[in-house]
């Protein structure tokens, strides 16, 4: 790393720090049903509407079962309402390219996608999805999934802030009051910022320019039915061609790329993503993405620290995800700027790294911090190919999602996900020193227990289950875009990221293939919803037995959930389970690619 | 039940409420500030010819194989490179022997292009494939031993042509974010405006 990559670093964990503490105590103000904040006189009429259409008492609390349930029903209405604009875009409105509607397979595998704060896209987005399409069968989910997130994290804080108790709050109140305070109003000063950087914002349709210096090509012939025209042998005619133009995409791109980083989504506008120079157009512009996608989830440890009156433990959950982050930023960057022997041995500048997919305005370190970031957060935006990532700069992302995405993590699901571990670093130092584990002053007790092993089992079933089965059919090899281990990294990741709910991918994996198979599409779709919801729901539970627990006043024996020994134990229970979990497939994926491409092993 | 039909309505009102506020209300918000703020990036920061012909956008980059220009870094957006409609890059792994073979192609092609020794080490942005397939930039490093060529073809001075380099060349924001590049359309045609 060059000293400026270590200045960036420095300024980006700086700033973090130092947004933490407002963000997180202005968290508190719009997570209480009847909080004030300085956006209350614009704000509260939209918000008192909204209830009152909705037919909502907002001072109702809800128990742990009604909340899960209307987080369902709010989910399941939000899936059929994309899937359906998403089949019939073609007879919406705002469609200047006449794109067509989406196959079924492909429809449900995106609106699943979105609704779980995934983002996973079998598609390309330039040549896929109308304006319409974008900007509301999407967008929506971009700001509702995050929301759903943030509210589960917050009644998961309630359940341990509060005592003898029964209800964690409203989903609704929760949810409209997430997206009009939190989400709205950043985005809409976030999207102007984009803009400034040279984002599009527009409505027109799509502009051809005439290029500078028109390119002379080769075509396959095609006759009158548009079949491509074959000479005797059975091979493709060519003809010469002359191109002349470049299509230039737009849109309402930079409203859609703000919510997609703040709300730790990670759908792209277009194919390329956040790589693309349209949707992270200066290095200016890709700093701040990079913070939007952690200010929340390193909020929310404010917000836990603040609720449970111990704001030592949440500094204590946030340095704990701070250094795996560091960590896995140092690995990835030293491993990417070390480069490709094998290229190297071609004559590759050695000094220059490993380029090969991403962008000369980013870099090598800019790169690494960007691919760390999005897997340790669950947002999935890439802004270089992490397909063409070295062995090991490739493992760093995939390792993190295979975490848990604790690290910060998903908005509200990084932070739920960590306390699942929590719960568990309290339970195994319990049984270390032979007392009954307590958590701020809660006993922990067998259910509580299995219900936190229970999210973090349905994950690693579904990831290693579906590569497992992916990886012996037809349907699974068909869609690689490379051969040995590689290929089965990227297997490996797809599962990984939709089951994380990530959406970043080794993006050579064709899910959507043009002979219309639809197992990587239904699959990955499952993975999502297991991903999501079967996380959550045990999480729940898991909020609904300690909400009823009392509290039992400090002894001498407690285990302190602040300080370093704390932070260690966390980060040691989330390698621990992270690496027991997935070491031996990654053996058989990136670690042997390593030792593959150091004898220079091609495929 | 009654719990139930209560959630329903509020889960149809919140999406269609929603829809109404983030998906129309929020994009036109945005829509209306930047277009009287931020004009012309908001419209793609396009390249205006003086008879109103689109020749690009500054952020694009664009295919170029004559010598009298300089050329872009390799792409995978589209079976022609630089397809801006299909974004994307090659997605090739570290053991690919597919992207083993283009390197080595390239890197041949880039020495006799660019006159460079049999074992000259090459940029390596000069013969990798961008993440978007539409990278606007190249190194400095890369456009400097382009220079020479471009130069010649053109009758121009070296020094003319690295004058026109620097003034092309994006600097790292704020002194220190990212690294710096040279904007190749840009860079070639402030070439054919100099001549």
């Amino acid at each position: 790393m060059h000293s400026t990559d270590w200045l960036q670093f420095a300024l980006f964990i700086g700033l973090l720090a130092l947004i933490t503490k407002p963000l997180g105590i202005y968290l508190t103000q719009v997570l209480d049903a009847n909080g004030k904040t300085w956006l209350d006189p614009v704000i509260r009429p939209l918000e008192r509407l909204t209830y009152s259409l909705m037919g909502l008492d907002r001072n109702k609390e809800q128990g742990w079962k009604q909340y899960t349930l209307a987080m369902l029903l709010f989910s399941l209405v939000g899936v059929l309402f994309t899937y359906l604009i998403l089949r019939f875009q073609h007879l919406l409105p705002l469609n200047p390219q006449h794109l067509p509607g989406l196959s079924d397979h492909l429809a449900f595998n995106t609106a699943v996608s979105f609704t779980t704060n995934t983002n996973w896209q079998s598609y390309g987005g330039e040549s896929t999805m109308s304006y319409f399409s974008q900007m509301v069968a999407l967008t929506i989910h971009n700001f509702t999934s995050a929301a759903v997130g943030i509210s589960i994290a917050a009644a998961l804080v309630r359940g341990i802030a509060r005592a003898s108790a029964t209800t964690l709050g409203n989903f609704w109140v929760d949810l409209v009051r997430t997206t009009y305070y939190l989400l709205l109003p950043f985005c809409f000063v976030f999207a102007l910022f984009l803009v400034s950087q040279g984002i599009v914002q527009n409505f027109k349709s799509y502009d051809t320019a005439k290029l500078v210096e028109p390119q002379a090509v080769q075509v396959a012939k095609m006759d009158a039915s548009n079949q491509p025209v074959v000479d005797a042998a059975g091979k493709p005619v060519m003809e010469d061609k002359t191109l002349t133009e470049q299509a230039i995409v737009q849109g309402p791109m930079a409203s859609q790329v703000a919510i997609k980083m703040l709300g730790t989504n990670g759908g792209g506008y277009v194919n390329a993503n956040a790589a693309h120079p349209f949707e992270n157009p200066t290095p200016l512009s890709n700093f701040v993405q990079m913070l939007s996608i952690f200010a929340i989830g390193s909020a929310l440890t404010y917000y836990l620290g603040r609720m449970v009156k111990n704001q030592a433990h949440g500094w204590a959950v946030w340095a704990a995800m701070m250094l795996l982050f560091v960590g896995g930023v140092l690995v990835c960057a030293h491993f990417e700027a070390a480069g490709n022997p094998i290229h190297q041995a071609l004559g590759v500048a050695a000094a220059d790294g490993n380029m090969e997919g991403k962008e000369v305005r980013f870099g090598i370190f800019n790169s690494s911090l960007f691919a760390t970031i999005t897997t340790a957060a669950s947002c999935g935006a890439v802004n270089s190919m992490h397909d063409s990532f070295t062995a090991i700069g490739g493992l760093v992302p995939l390792f993190m999602i295979e975490l848990g995405e604790v690290v910060i993590g998903g908005v509200g699901a990084g932070l739920y996900g960590m306390l699942v571990f929590v719960v568990l670093a309290v339970f195994i130092a319990g049984l270390m020193v032979g007392r009954t584990p307590e958590y701020l002053g809660k006993k922990i007790q067998a259910y509580d227990v299995k219900m936190a092993m229970l999210s973090l089992l349905v994950l690693c079933m579904s990831i290693l289950g579906f590569t497992a089965w992916a990886c012996v059919s037809d349907w699974g090899l068909a869609g690689l875009n490379n051969a040995g281990p590689h290929g089965f990294s990227e297997m490996l990741y797809a599962y990984s990221s939709a089951t994380g709910n990530n959406g970043s991918a080794f993006a050579g994996l064709t899910a959507n293939p043009a002979n219309g198979d639809p197992h990587y599409n239904v699959t990955l779709g499952i993975a999502m919803l297991i991903g999501r919801f079967l996380m959550i729901v045990p999480i729940m539970a898991l909020a609904g037995s300690l909400v009823q627990k009392k509290v039992s006043p400090p002894s001498a024996g407690t285990f302190p959930v602040s300080g370093a020994t704390f932070t260690i134990l966390l980060i040691g229970t989330v390698v621990l389970i992270g690496a027991l979990n997935f070491l031996p497939a990654l053996a058989l994926g990136p670690i042997v690619e390593h030792f593959l491409t150091a004898g220079g092993k091609l495929f | 039940m009654k719990a139930l039909f209560t959630d329903i309505r509020a889960a149809v009102v919140a999406t269609l409420v929603f829809a109404v506020v983030l998906c129309g209300l929020y994009p036109v918000a945005v829509w209306g500030v930047s277009q009287i703020a931020f004009k012309r990036k908001a419209d793609g920061s396009l390249i205006v010819d003086k008879d109103g012909t689109v020749r690009g956008s500054s952020l694009l980059g664009q295919v170029f194989a004559g010598e009298k220009y300089f050329h872009s870094r390799p792409s995978a957006a589209g079976a022609f490179g630089y397809d801006g409609a299909s974004s994307g890059g090659s997605n090739l792994g570290p053991t690919s022997q597919k992207l083993n073979d283009a390197i080595k192609d390239r890197i041949a092609a880039y020495r006799t292009t660019e006159g460079l020794a049999a074992t000259a080490a090459v940029p390596a942005d000069a013969v990798t494939a961008s993440g978007s397939g539409l990278d606007p930039h190249i190194s400095v490093k890369n456009a400097e031993l382009q220079a020479a060529r471009v130069a010649k073809a053109r009758s121009l001075s070296v020094e003319k042509v690295k004058e026109l380099i620097a003034a092309s060349t994006t600097k790292p924001d704020l002194g220190i974010l990212g690294d710096a590049g040279v904007n190749v359309l840009e860079l070639n045609l402030a070439l054919d405006a100099a001549k």
